[in-house]
């Protein structure tokens, strides 16, 4: 670390503090990945962690994703809640016996040392009723902030994970505020470079917060939205329909990447109509429900493909 | 004798979980070996954040022989019994076998199995991976590379390694041979995953527990709390603070650290605006620390008390401002909520109820609310409440559970309200009703006193029960998913408390106005007055009295004013301490017998007046006249409630009813005059149901 220069150094940067963390992981022989290309709500969608943690081969990658959850928008004045944020995700499959240290020396190489830190794993069942997964771990704390998510995933997309998947989850914005001892995400230094040179978070984001806050709960189309995610949920359908092969002794699935990015589509369609109100409690519990059967169908089919299915 | 260690090492086992886990293991240990023939002399458990460990001293060092006698087929049978025989009791030959002699059914074979015991170290190595494999975890998970495979062991977390240790204090023990799912039983384990991270090798329990000291983990989790709690009332001490002292908190803080350090920091003073019990919610909920107050005034103090797994190297310095920033933060997020709250005014919330729905077949909260309002204003005269102040509590009392502090702390509805309402200027009692309408909430919770208060906690838990019945989804068995026992006894309460006049067959009737649903609306005010007699029974109970008395009361029917049948019940359990009750009940219920008898004799029942003229003795006179004063001077006292007074009346009855017994013949010669004596006794009877039905007093 010391040969790094400075304007790099986690503790400085946004940036560097991503990139200590992309280095570290790649050194545990992890494949490091670039965000998956569409919204979505939280890293675990991305079809790196989703669909790769089912079926029985070796996956070990790790990827900041941006994360969009459009209800958490506060046009920019909370110092810390944003409806764009990025999560860097790290999935070993299957756990490695020593992952909870290895996650400790993830945290080393971004400058939290154990010897002066309170670091503690506590209690947290994760469960996303839209991906039909659950799996049990815990928050991770430094100092009695909550810094990560880690979990051993038990099911996914309705499927027993066999073997299971350890998932680490960095909120970045909140450690590279602890890191770098600011208040507001707002003024964490991006680029780790003083005066005229620096560049702030809110130099790369804040006009973003206040313009998509407004659109998220005052002008999404949700007339748009309503048929997008009705479009979505047919097309996520009928990949899945038409992608079982014909033939042969196995079932094989040829299309269940692309179906699952419909999957991807209508939960992000349905966060926008959420936050912009127009969905009433009780059709709420049915549209969490509709993607998750899409969830489940993809799984079933993912595990049915070349990646997916046993070797 | 030796002494069992076991560990089990895992990554972070969930602090709420760790004592019954402790107790589990310790119970299923020791229950197998004493099934196992093994007695122990003592067992105890332990459990911190990463192990469970069990010390189980003096097991005998191998099971005690047994020798059975396993009875065969008889002499002369045929061969595949013989050879069964043979292979179930293990002999060579059938000639090993003893030969009985049974003068009816002939000579049978008899085998004397003799069954050496085993060493208690390889009963152990069996029954320790079985109890593993099925520890009752609330909640389990697989892992690793085993979990690809079915039947891989599921534990709380990953378990990581097994010590399991036999023998003497005096010598070196031997390893218990096991193996879990790939993990083998050793005596090796690791100390504080930061402090003293190196293997540990261990012998038996007292070093075991020693060198983990030494490696800063304290096994037993009440000395972490005595640590805890002392350290944290020492550190408000030296401040001039005291600390809040909270038990869960404790407990579960106990079950977050092997090494506990308590450690003192402060936000800042501003955020004291915020209601104490805002700040603690959010100290203790979310962040687990502890709060300190002035000892001079009650109000919290600007501190707080953190509990860290480490003695950092720079003295925590880090770890208390870290802490300090988070707590920050969350208690703007606080004084922001509590603002926000307040910029609105409770009744203009009320409109989203009747998007919320309260139960599915009860209707929206929006609904419920009307239906509480229309209740309470009924109860507030009754109770001399003001029926506009009552109205207007229940219009509000719900109000705050649309606020941003009850969503984030539900714990605090009712007292936010409180708040909320005297910050919008509500009369005091208005206020005060948001917050003492939830109570009682149990047989030892406070039981509000203001009458504003009283009707609206009276008209929400009446209209929950009503609601509940009427959709019948009463409370079965274990089973009470809505409370309604607990808000049975909470009107019981209040009604006693205020000493409230109120016909729960009227209150019910009119609680069913406004139900979408009325149910069986003809039995249904019954029904749940029943409800009440069971609860009242149970309070009783529970408080050491009488319940029988209740039933002796209820019994008498149309008891439907709790506040009487309870004065009632106090006023005849009085009366029945003296012996002029003790000798009156004895006479009723040989009145009582005697008719019974006769009236199955004759198929007949001996009712309507006696005949004076067919008096022969004096004592029936007496007691006629006795009767006929007792009813009276009884059915008077009850008419005005005065129970004491109905029950001194009724001893007046007991000397005519022990002379009657005592010179008179009840079955005379002559009919008539028995009919009449038979007549006079049913009058003994009818004359006590002016305060109880005695029949149902048991002794």
């Amino acid at each position: 670390m010391d040969a790094l220069p400075a304007h790099m150094r986690p503790e400085r940067s946004f940036q560097g503090f991503i990139l200590a963390l992309q280095r570290f992981w790649a050194e545990q022989g992890c494949v490091i990945l670039q965000p998956y290309d569409m919204e979505m709500g939280a890293g675990t969608f991305h079809p790196a962690t989703t669909l790769r943690a089912l079926g029985p081969k070796r996956w070990n990658a790790a990827y900041v994703q941006p994360s969009r959850r459009p209800k958490d928008g506060r046009y920019g004045e909370n110092p810390n809640r944003l409806q764009h944020y990025y999560q860097f995700q790290v999935i070993m499959k299957p756990s490695p016996p020593n992952l909870q240290d290895l996650y400790l020396k993830s945290l080393a190489a971004i400058g939290i040392d154990s010897s002066v830190h309170d670091i503690r794993f506590v209690e947290d069942d994760w469960e996303s009723p839209t991906l039909g997964a659950w799996g049990l771990g815990w928050e991770c704390w430094c100092d009695g902030m909550e810094v990560s998510q880690f979990t051993y995933f038990q099911q996914v997309a309705g499927v027993e994970c066999a073997p299971v998947s350890g998932e680490l989850t960095y909120g970045l914005e909140r450690l590279a505020m602890y890191v770098q001892g600011v208040d507001r995400v707002y003024d964490l230094n991006f680029n780790g470079r003083d005066g005229a040179d620096k560049v702030t978070y809110g130099d790369v984001f804040l006009q973003a917060e206040q313009e998509y806050s407004r659109h998220n709960f005052e002008h999404a189309d949700t007339a748009m939205l309503f048929e997008q995610f009705r479009m979505a949920e047919d097309a996520c359908k009928k990949y899945l329909a038409v992608g079982w092969k014909e033939g042969g002794n196995q079932k094989e699935h040829l299309m269940a990447l692309p179906a699952y990015d419909q999957c991807i589509k209508a939960s992000h369609v349905f966060n926008l109509l959420d936050a912009r109100g127009v969905i009433s409690v009780t059709e709420r519990q049915s549209y969490i429900m509709r993607v998750r059967e899409l969830a489940k169908a993809c799984g079933e089919a993912w595990v049915h493909t070349e990646a997916g299915r046993a070797v | 004798m030796p002494d069992l260690l076991l560990e089990l090492f895992s990554e972070e086992i969930p602090a709420r979980m760790q004592a019954k886990a402790a107790d589990d293991l310790r119970r299923m240990v020791t229950d197998r070996l004493v099934a196992e023939g093994l007695v122990y002399e003592g067992a105890k458990a332990f459990a911190t954040p990463r192990r469970l460990a069990l010390t189980v001293h003096g097991i005998p060092a191998r099971q005690s022989d047994l020798k059975e006698e396993r009875r065969g087929p008889r002499v002369g049978g045929p061969d595949a019994a013989v050879q069964g025989f043979l292979k179930a009791t293990g002999l060579a030959r059938i000639e090993d076998a003893k030969i009985q002699t049974d003068p009816k059914k002939g000579d049978f074979y008899i085998a004397l199995i003799e069954k050496p015991g085993r060493a208690t170290i390889d009963v152990l190595a069996e029954i320790l991976p079985v109890i593993i494999r099925t520890f009752p975890w609330p909640k389990s998970m697989r892992w690793g590379g085993r979990s690809a495979k079915s039947g891989s062991l599921s534990w709380v977390r990953p378990l990581h390694s097994i010590i399991a240790t036999f023998g003497l204090e005096t010598e070196e023990p031997d390893v218990v041979k096991f193996a879990v799912d790939g993990i083998e039983a050793g005596q090796t384990t690791v100390g504080h995953r930061f402090m003293a991270p190196a293997a540990i090798s261990v012998r038996r329990f007292e070093d075991y527990e020693a060198k983990l000291k030494a490696a800063k983990v304290v096994l037993d989790p009440q000395a972490r709390k005595d640590t805890i709690l002392a350290d944290a009332k020492q550190l408000a001490f030296v401040q001039g603070f005291e600390l809040v002292e909270d038990q869960v908190l404790l407990d579960e803080v106990a079950g977050l650290v092997e090494w506990p350090v308590a450690l003192m920091g402060s936000f800042d003073e501003e955020f004291l605006s915020i209601p104490d019990e805002v700040i603690r919610a959010t100290i203790r909920n979310n962040q687990k620390c502890f709060v300190v107050r002035d000892p001079k005034t009650g109000k919290l103090a600007n501190k707080f008390i953190l509990t860290a797994n480490i003695e950092a190297a720079d003295g925590g310095k880090t770890i208390v401002a870290g802490n300090q920033r988070v707590i920050r933060a969350r208690l703007s997020d606080a004084k922001f909520f509590y603002e926000t709250d307040l910029k609105t005014k409770l009744e203009d919330r009320l409109k989203k109820f009747d998007q919320i729905v309260f139960h599915e077949k009860l209707g929206t909260q929006a609904a419920r609310i009307k239906r509480i309002e229309r209740l309470a204003a009924e109860i507030a005269p009754l109770i001399g409440a003001d029926v506009a102040k009552a109205k207007r509590a229940a219009h509000l009392a719900k109000a705050d559970l649309l606020t941003e502090v009850v969503g984030e702390f539900p714990e605090l509805q009712g007292l936010m309200g409180k708040y909320y309402a005297q910050a919008q200027g509500e009369d005091a009692s208005v206020a005060a009703a948001s917050e003492e309408h939830y109570k009682p909430q149990g047989p030892t919770d406070r039981v509000p006193i203001d009458p504003v208060s009283v009707a609206v906690a009276l008209a929400d838990k009446i209209d929950t029960l009503v609601g509940f019945w009427a959709i019948d989804e009463k409370p079965t068995g274990s089973k009470d998913p809505y409370a309604l026992r607990r808000a049975a006894l909470g009107v019981i309460r209040l009604i006693v408390d205020s000493t409230l006049r109120l016909s729960i067959l009227n209150v019910a009737t009119s609680a069913m106005v406004g139900l979408p649903e009325k149910g069986d609306a003809q039995k249904l005010p019954a029904d749940l007055l029943s409800f009440f007699a069971d609860r009242l029974k149970v309070q009783l109970r529970d408080q050491g009295a009488r319940h029988d008395l209740v039933d002796a009361v209820f019994s008498l029917g149309g008891q439907d004013d709790l506040l009487l049948v309870v004065r009632r019940v106090e006023a005849l359990g009085k009366f029945l301490d003296t012996d002029d009750g003790k000798n009156l009940l004895a006479g009723t219920k040989r009145a009582s017998n005697i008719l019974s008898i006769e009236e199955k004799k004759d198929k007949r029942t001996f009712d309507g007046a006696p005949d004076a003229g067919l008096y022969t003795l004096p004592e029936e006179k007496a007691l006629a006249k006795a009767i006929d004063q007792v009813k009276s001077e009884a059915g008077a006292a009850v008419q005005k409630e005065d129970f004491a007074a109905a029950m001194s009346a009724m001893a007046k009855l007991r000397p005519a009813v022990d002379a009657f017994f005592d010179k008179v013949k009840v079955n005379d010669d002559e009919p008539k005059v028995r009919e009449n004596r038979l007549k006079l006794l049913n009058e003994i009877r009818a004359a006590t149901r002016a305060v109880a039905d005695y029949s149902k007093i048991e002794g």
